[in-house]
């Protein structure tokens, strides 16, 4: 027997857009629809257009193939969207592929979620063993790491609180910790790393490490390209369901960041994870400098222009419009919200098709990367609505006209500052 | 050096255990139920059952006994508007003992109904994020609602010595008449909860159910009120035999079960298989559609 541990090939898998929408229908729907649906596919196949089926599907992932050896650390990237969770939930089971075909030599355990079937109202000592045993521990086994667990989520004080007081730190903590102590051959992990704070993070990226040690195949996701070069010999990138590279991390994240920095405008149009009426669509955003010149990124301190380029299905012009444009940290954490309404502007009207410009003067963010994502609302109705649509990337900078570029990493915000010293005065002397 | 080392060392430990190779494909028409998986999974079933029983009386007042206060207080309104108002009869039983026993079982089932139909709705996290046998989702729903049949039985118990009845040597056959009931709620919930997964009218289906199914079970009533010759129709409903059986091991009332309990074991295996088997049908796209 060689020593593969996951063979994939051609795995596909189809989702139907409309299914994942509307989330469940009504018996009298499925009738009725039943019903009509075949005198509606007649009649378009009448009007000679293509069956509207094909657009209502979406091939989540496309002919995937790969090997994986074992004791391999294999990571798994791609932009949001890319198929990456749906390639985890179809090799843990969790859902059926398509078309295709894929093997996995020894136990698998999978993570997508820190903390699956934790109950508020159990204890932290209920709540290890309920999660254990959904994670697929034996009983035992977790008897034997019961105090490791407890010890490595440093809870041991609150073992016996129910987990609804606990804070949210502590409530990932022990989740992790649970999830940290599984131990099967091979492991699927998705972007759980994501959480708690750094000390704990890099306490998790050290655990994984451990893992990756012992010999066990790992696949792991995960946007932290750090995390990643430093944990996996190779990677698989991921777009629009497809493998687009597969081989030594170093070359792969390259490719991956290439990728991502090729978009100064992030087209939308294929965007299917959209809500909203969709009586107006944004098109694409682009990022343009104090000059209007198309960026990449931006520096720390410079202006910044997001221009949405919308169009509106309706043809009209619209009143009453309000767009929101959030920018969340890479971890979710909010950093900002850009509002017309908020900021004092209100549009009089919006022509049917056209563009939105939003300056921020001085942007004032710490350089690293964020997420951004946009709302837009017609009437107080939500017409259209992408979260994450892109990615926001922010440079060192010289914010504070110093001549001098900082790279200021500390915080959140860089805030303007005046600094001065007084001398402190005699009372007696004090003019006032 | 040293890792490599332990990587070796722990690669021989588990190239041991278990060679299983899992073989992901996609699935054809009607799929086998598995059942030994869901046998391998029986911690996570027990687990899962634990924490419905944990969880249920939580931050309430009362705690278990509401197990005692429903079929309680159920017990005293029909004996006040059935047995005194409307004397129906009772076989010559003290009317209280008599619609106990049968609502015991009852509540049982209506619980075991309720809960099924709706767990898999309940444990979407669950499903779409972690892999194990769906089937044991419905399944510990059904065990769990026992404890509180047990609970509910010591007031029973307590009646029984009140009214000084003792029960016949009958009543070691009382166990299967409790699996009767269990069986006939899984292959119900089996059912409505992969229904209710694509279509949540099924949420609004089951009081209707359970009320209409109520009546068509000799729980107020005693089934003597049913011709003979109808019997072994009655036992198309599998309730009817469950709550005969009880009368018949506990208060000796009715006759020995013959042909209704044949009609009804054939309609419950045929519900529970026939369950199963679309249960497992559905199985892979609940993760997509709940």
């Amino acid at each position: 027997m060689s020593d593969i541990a996951i063979r994939v090939e051609n795995l596909s898998k189809l989702y139907r857009i409309g299914g994942r929408q509307e989330r469940y229908k009504t018996l009298r729907e499925s009738l009725t629809g039943a019903v009509t649906a075949p005198f509606r596919r007649l009649w378009s196949v009448v009007r000679g257009q293509s069956s509207a089926v094909a657009n209502e599907t979406i091939w989540a992932l496309k002919d995937v193939s790969f090997e994986v050896q074992r004791g391999e650390v294999v990571g798994i990237i791609g932009r949001n969207g890319a198929g990456k969770t749906t390639l985890l939930k179809v090799l843990s089971r969790i859902t059926e592929p398509t078309k295709g075909y894929a093997e996995i030599h020894g136990r698998v355990g999978s993570l997508l979620e820190v903390g699956t079937g934790f109950h508020p109202e159990l204890t932290g000592r209920e709540n290890i063993y309920l999660n254990g045993a959904i994670l697929g521990m034996k009983r035992a086994e977790i008897d034997r790491k019961f105090d490791e667990i407890v010890a490595f989520a440093e809870i041991e004080k609150f073992i016996s609180t129910p987990v609804k007081h606990y804070s949210s730190g502590m409530h990932v903590r022990l989740a992790f910790a649970v999830a940290a102590h599984l131990e099967p051959e091979i492991l699927l992990v998705d972007e759980v790393l994501a959480v708690g704070d750094v000390a704990f993070q890099r306490k998790c990226l050290g655990k994984m490490e451990d893992v990756s040690h012992e010999g066990r195949t790992v696949l792991f996701v995960s946007h932290n390209m750090a995390a990643i070069s430093h944990l996996c010999e190779r990677a698989v990138l991921l777009d629009l369901g497809r493998i687009v590279r597969y081989g030594d991390t170093s070359d792969v994240v390259s490719s991956y960041l290439e990728m991502a920095e090729s978009d100064s405008k992030v087209l939308l149009v294929d965007r299917r994870d959209r809500k909203g009426s969709g009586e107006l669509r944004v098109q694409s955003i682009t990022l343009r400098n104090g000059m209007g010149e198309e960026v990449k990124s931006f520096r720390v301190g410079e202006t910044a222009v997001f221009e949405l380029a919308y169009e509106s299905s309706t043809r009209k012009a619209h009143k009453n419009v309000r767009v929101g444009f959030p920018i969340d940290s890479i971890l979710g954490q909010r950093v900002s919200l850009l509002q017309n309404e908020m900021s004092g502007f209100f549009f009089e009207e919006i022509p049917p098709k056209g563009r939105i410009m939003c300056k921020v003067p001085q942007l004032p963010l710490v350089a690293g990367r964020y997420h951004f994502s946009f709302c837009i609302t017609l009437n107080g109705i939500i017409a259209d609505w992408v979260i994450k649509a892109g990615i926001l990337e922010i440079t060192a900078g010289d914010f504070f006209d110093t001549g001098r570029t900082l790279d200021v990493q500390d915080g959140i915000v860089v805030l303007k500052q005046v600094w001065q010293v007084e001398p402190e005065l005699e009372p007696v002397a004090s003019s006032f | 050096m040293d890792s490599l080392q332990r990587a070796r060392e722990s690669k021989f430990e588990i190239e041991n255990p278990s060679f299983a190779i899992t073989v992901i494909r996609p699935s054809r028409g009607w799929v086998s139920l598995k059942l030994r998986e869901v046998w391998e999974y029986r911690e996570l079933l027990y687990f899962l059952g634990w924490r419905d029983i944990m969880v249920r009386y939580k931050q309430t007042v009362l705690g278990a006994a509401w197990a005692i206060i429903q079929p309680f207080l159920t017990m005293v309104v029909f004996s006040v508007f059935f047995g005194r108002l409307a004397k129906l009869p009772s076989e010559g039983i003290p009317y209280p003992i008599f619609a106990y026993c049968a609502l015991l079982p009852w509540h049982y089932f209506a619980e075991a109904i309720n809960r099924s139909s709706n767990s898999l709705v309940g444990s979407a996290n669950l499903i779409t994020k972690v892999y194990f046998p769906r089937l044991v989702i419905p399944l510990s729903s059904v065990l769990s609602p026992v404890v509180d049949f047990v609970i509910a039985f010591v007031v029973l118990v307590g009646m029984m010595l009140y009214y000084g009845m003792w029960p016949t040597a009958a009543i070691v056959w009382l166990p299967l008449f409790l699996l009767l009931a269990l069986v006939t709620a899984l292959g119900v919930g089996m059912w409505l909860s992969a229904l209710n997964v694509q279509y949540r009218d099924v949420r609004y289906v089951i009081p209707f159910l359970t009320q209409f199914w109520l009546f068509a079970t000799p729980v107020a009533y005693s089934s003597s009120l049913v011709p003979e010759r109808w019997r072994g129709l009655y036992g198309l409903n599998p309730m009817a035999s469950v709550v005969e059986g009880f009368r018949w091991a506990l208060l000796g009332t009715g006759q020995t079960p013959g042909p209704m309990l044949a009609v009804s074991v054939a309609v419950v295996l045929l519900v529970m298989v026939s369950g199963a088997f679309y249960f497992r049908h559905m199985e892979k796209t609940f993760a997509d559609v709940v």
